[in-house]
C-alpha cells in the first residue's frame, strides 16, 4: 500500500477504523484532539458510532456499556483526562471488558501544559484505579506505530478480555510521518458469550463487578493476577540496537527512545559502545530481557520526560546487577540528543551524579 | 380458581435483601410488569445504580450490567448505541441519579438518549445508612442533616422533573408515587409507558417514583407511606411533566 | 366471588402493608417464625377474599399469589 503522510492522531485513529472499531467516545482536551475529531468524520460514514460525552467520566463509562454488550470500543484523552477516568478504568479491569483507551499525555501535573510527556507512567502501568488490576500498556515510537500498535491493542484486549492502554504523548500524536496501512487487515475474531447483547434462549449474562463475600472476590483478583502473569509469558514486546557490545545501554519508550537513538549514534562515532533498548509493551515490562543483559561492565541510562518512572522498572529489572542512572527533562520540556550523550560522556569519565 | 396475581417472569426467583416494607421491591415488580406486557424480556438490558438497589442484576430475569455510582445513564447510553434495538433501562435512587450522576442524567436527557430511566426518590441515600440526598426535604433530619435541612446550610432540594422538563431531549417524564395500591397501578402504567417510549424510538423516557425509607427515616413502613404522602407530594408534584405521544394525541 | 391468596412465607417480612391494604381483613402476622426470624402474613379469614389483589400490589416482596374463582360464561 503506498505510504500516506499523516498525523500521529489520526493514523491512530485510522488504524482503530479499519480494525473494527464499532463506537467511539471522546471529549476534547489537547494534545489528542485529532482522534475525536477524525472519528466524528469517519467512524459514521463506515459502520461505527461516534459520541462526544459530556466528560471523561462518562466516557470512560459508556466504553463500559458498549464493552459490555460486545462492541469493539475505544476512547482517548490526554493526562488530565485519563486521571478522570480511572474509576472506570477499575472497574473495565474487574469485569474483563476488552476496550482501547488512548492517551497522548501532556506535561502535568496539575493543569499543566500542553507539550508532550511521559508523567503518566506510574499511573499507566501501576494501575491508576483503586484495587488490583493491570492494564497492558502499548507505546508507539513512531507514526506507524501508533497505528500498527492501536490495531494489535484491539486484538490484544479481546484475546485477554483486557483494557489495552496506548501510552503515546504529544509529539507522536501531533507529528506527522509516512504511514502505509496493511492491504487488508483480518481483526481476531472471538466470540463473546458472556456479552449483554438480550438473552435469547439463554440465562442472562450479567456484567458486573461487585461482591461483598471476601473469600469469592479473593478468587476473581486472584484469576485476574493469573492472566496477567501469561500475559507476561506471551506479550512482551521490545527492540533493541547494539547492546551486544555496549558498555552503556540507553533505555528509553516513545519519543525518548528517538531521542536515544540520536545519542546513540553520535556516541558510536566517538567510539562509545552505546546500545539502546526500547520497551514496546510497557506491561508486560521486559524484565528478563533487560535482567539477561545486566552485568558488571554496563551501565544504564534510562531518558525519559518524567521525573523519572520507567527507570525504577528498569532497576527492579536489573537487580542491582548494574547502576542505572537518569536523563530526564520535566514540565513539557524535551531532551535533546546532546543532553543524552553529555550524561553519556559522564558515565564513560567516571563522574557520575545520580 | 385462575391466577389473576403472581411474580412477573421478567424478575428471578431471588429473594430481595431490600428492609422490611421497603418500595423498591414493588418498583421492581412494576418494571417487570411491565416488560413482561411488553414481550421484550429477551431485548431487554438492565443497568443497575450504585445504591440499595446495586443488587437489582439478581433480581431482573433479563441481561444485566452493574454501573458504578452515577454513571448509569453513561453506561446506558454506551450499550443503547452499539446495540440500538434492545430495549435498554436503568434503575437508580436518587443520590445516584441527583446527585454525583446529576451530569450524566441530564445530558442522556439532553441527547434524547433512547433509553428508559426508573428514578427512585426516596429523599435519602439509603445503603449508606441514611444521609442526606439532593432529594431530602427542607427540615429533614437525616445522618448528615442531623439538625434537620436548612436552606441557608444545604440548599434546595431538586425536582428532577421539573428540571428535565425545560431539555428538549426528553419524550417523556412522570413522577408517580407507591404510597397506597392506587398510585402503584398508576405507577405501573408510567413505567409501562416509558418503555413503550423507547420501543418505539421516541427518544428519552424517565419516571420519578416517590418511594419510602422505613428504617432510615425511622417509622413503620405503614407510618412512612404517609409520611409520604404528607410530605414529599406537596413538594413533588405527581404528574406527567412532559409527554410528546400526548402531544401527538397519541 | 370466591379470592384466594397464596403466600410464600419464607419471603415475608413481616412489613404489614398487606394487611392494612386489605379491604376485607382476610390477612394477619401468623405466629409462627420463618427462617430469616419474621412472623409471616396468613390468611385467617380466608373465606372473606374476594381476589382484589390490593395486598399483592403492595407488597415489596413477591410474597402473595393471588387466584380468583372465574364465574363460567353461560
Amino acid at each position: 500500500m503506498a505510504k500516506i503522510l499523516m498525523k500521529g492522531n489520526e493514523a491512530l485513529a485510522e488504524a482503530a477504523i479499519r480494525a473494527g472499531c464499532q463506537a467511539f467516545f471522546g471529549y476534547p482536551i489537547t494534545p489528542q484532539n485529532e482522534i475525536p475529531g477524525y472519528m466524528a468524520e469517519q467512524l459514521p460514514l463506515r459502520g461505527g458510532v461516534y459520541l462526544q460525552a459530556e466528560s471523561e467520566v462518562s466516557a470512560i463509562n459508556m466504553v463500559y456499556g458498549a464493552a459490555g454488550a460486545g462492541a469493539r470500543v475505544m476512547t482517548s484523552s490526554s493526562s488530565p483526562g485519563i486521571s478522570l477516568k480511572q474509576e472506570g478504568i477499575s472497574y473495565i479491569a474487574a469485569g474483563e471488558l476488552p476496550c482501547v483507551i488512548v492517551n497522548v499525555m501532556r506535561c502535568g501535573p496539575g493543569l499543566g501544559g500542553i507539550q508532550p510527556s511521559q508523567g503518566d507512567y506510574f499511573q499507566a502501568v501501576k494501575g491508576g484505579g483503586h484495587g488490583d488490576y493491570r492494564l497492558i500498556v502499548l507505546a508507539p515510537g513512531s507514526v506507524q506505530e501508533m497505528a500498527d500498535l492501536t490495531a494489535l491493542g484491539f486484538d490484544l484486549a479481546d484475546k485477554w478480555r483486557n483494557p489495552v492502554m496506548i501510552l503515546a504523548d504529544g509529539i507522536l500524536g501531533q507529528m506527522m510521518e509516512p504511514v502505509d496501512f496493511p492491504e487488508s487487515y483480518e481483526p481476531l475474531q472471538v466470540e463473546k458469550p458472556w456479552a449483554t447483547t438480550g438473552a435469547v434462549n439463554r440465562k442472562p449474562n450479567v456484567v458486573n463487578t461487585l461482591d461483598i463475600v471476601p473469600d469469592s472476590l479473593e478468587k476473581k483478583v486472584e484469576q485476574l493476577l493469573e492472566k496477567y502473569e501469561r500475559i507476561k509469558q506471551e506479550e512482551v514486546r521490545w527492540q533493541e540496537e547494539g547492546t551486544e557490545d555496549a558498555e552503556i545501554i540507553l533505555v528509553g519508550y516513545g519519543t525518548c527512545a528517538r531521542i536515544a537513538r540520536s545519542a546513540m549514534e553520535q556516541a558510536r562515532k566517538e567510539g562509545i559502545k552505546v546500545g539502546l533498548f526500547r520497551p514496546i509493551t510497557l506491561f508486560p515490562f521486559p524484565e528478563q530481557q533487560l535482567k539477561s543483559l545486566a552485568g558488571p561492565r554496563r551501565s544504564f541510562l534510562a531518558v525519559e520526560m518524567s521525573a523519572g518512572q520507567m527507570v525504577e522498572d528498569v532497576r527492579l529489572a536489573v537487580e542491582g546487577r548494574s547502576p542505572v542512572h537518569l536523563c530526564r527533562r520535566l514540565g513539557g520540556m524535551v531532551p535533546t540528543p546532546e543532553e543524552v550523550l553529555a550524561k553519556i560522556h559522564e558515565l564513560v569519565e567516571g563522574r557520575v551524579s545520580q | 380458581m385462575k391466577t389473576v396475581f403472581q411474580k412477573p417472569e421478567s424478575m428471578t426467583d431471588a429473594q430481595l435483601h431490600y428492609c422490611p416494607g421497603c418500595t423498591h421491591g414493588i418498583i421492581h415488580r412494576l418494571v417487570g410488569e411491565a416488560i413482561d406486557a411488553l414481550g421484550i424480556r429477551e431485548q431487554t438490558i438492565g443497568v443497575a445504580s450504585v445504591g440499595c438497589s446495586v443488587f437489582a442484576y439478581d433480581y431482573f430475569n433479563c441481561d444485566m450490567q452493574q454501573a458504578a455510582h452515577g454513571r448509569a445513564p453513561a453506561v446506558a447510553t454506551g450499550i443503547k448505541r452499539v446495540r440500538p434495538d434492545n430495549i435498554v433501562f436503568t434503575y437508580q435512587g436518587d443520590g445516584d441519579l441527583a446527585s454525583i450522576g446529576m451530569a450524566e442524567i441530564v445530558h442522556a436527557a439532553a441527547r434524547g438518549e433512547n433509553i428508559t430511566v426508573i428514578f427512585i426518590n426516596n429523599a435519602i441515600y439509603g445503603m449508606t445508612s441514611g444521609q442526606m440526598a439532593p432529594t431530602t426535604l427542607l427540615g429533614q433530619k437525616t445522618a448528615t442533616s442531623p439538625r434537620g435541612r436548612t436552606a441557608s446550610e444545604m440548599g434546595y432540594p431538586i425536582r428532577i422533573c421539573e428540571l428535565l422538563a425545560t431539555l428538549d431531549g426528553p419524550a417523556y417524564l412522570a413522577r408517580v408515587s407507591s404510597h397506597d395500591p392506587r398510585h402503584i397501578l398508576q405507577a405501573g402504567r408510567a413505567i409501562k409507558k416509558a418503555f413503550e417510549i423507547q420501543q418505539q424510538k421516541k427518544g428519552f423516557a424517565l419516571v420519578e417514583v416517590l418511594s419510602t425509607c422505613s428504617v432510615n427515616w425511622g417509622m413503620t413502613p405503614e407510618k412512612a407511606m404517609r409520611w409520604l404522602a404528607d410530605n414529599m407530594i406537596p413538594y413533588y408534584p405527581l404528574g406527567v411533566y412532559k409527554d410528546i405521544t400526548a402531544e401527538e394525541g397519541a | 366471588m370466591r379470592g384466594q391468596v397464596l403466600i410464600n412465607e419464607e419471603r415475608c417480612k413481616a412489613c404489614g402493608l398487606c394487611i392494612t391494604a386489605c379491604p376485607q381483613d382476610v390477612l394477619r402476622l401468623s405466629k409462627t417464625i420463618n427462617s430469616r426470624g419474621y412472623h409471616p402474613v396468613e390468611a385467617y379469614q380466608p373465606e372473606k377474599c374476594t381476589g382484589c389483589t390490593l395486598c399483592g400490589v403492595i407488597c415489596p416482596d413477591l410474597v402473595l399469589t393471588i387466584q380468583r374463582e372465574i364465574p363460567e360464561r353461560k
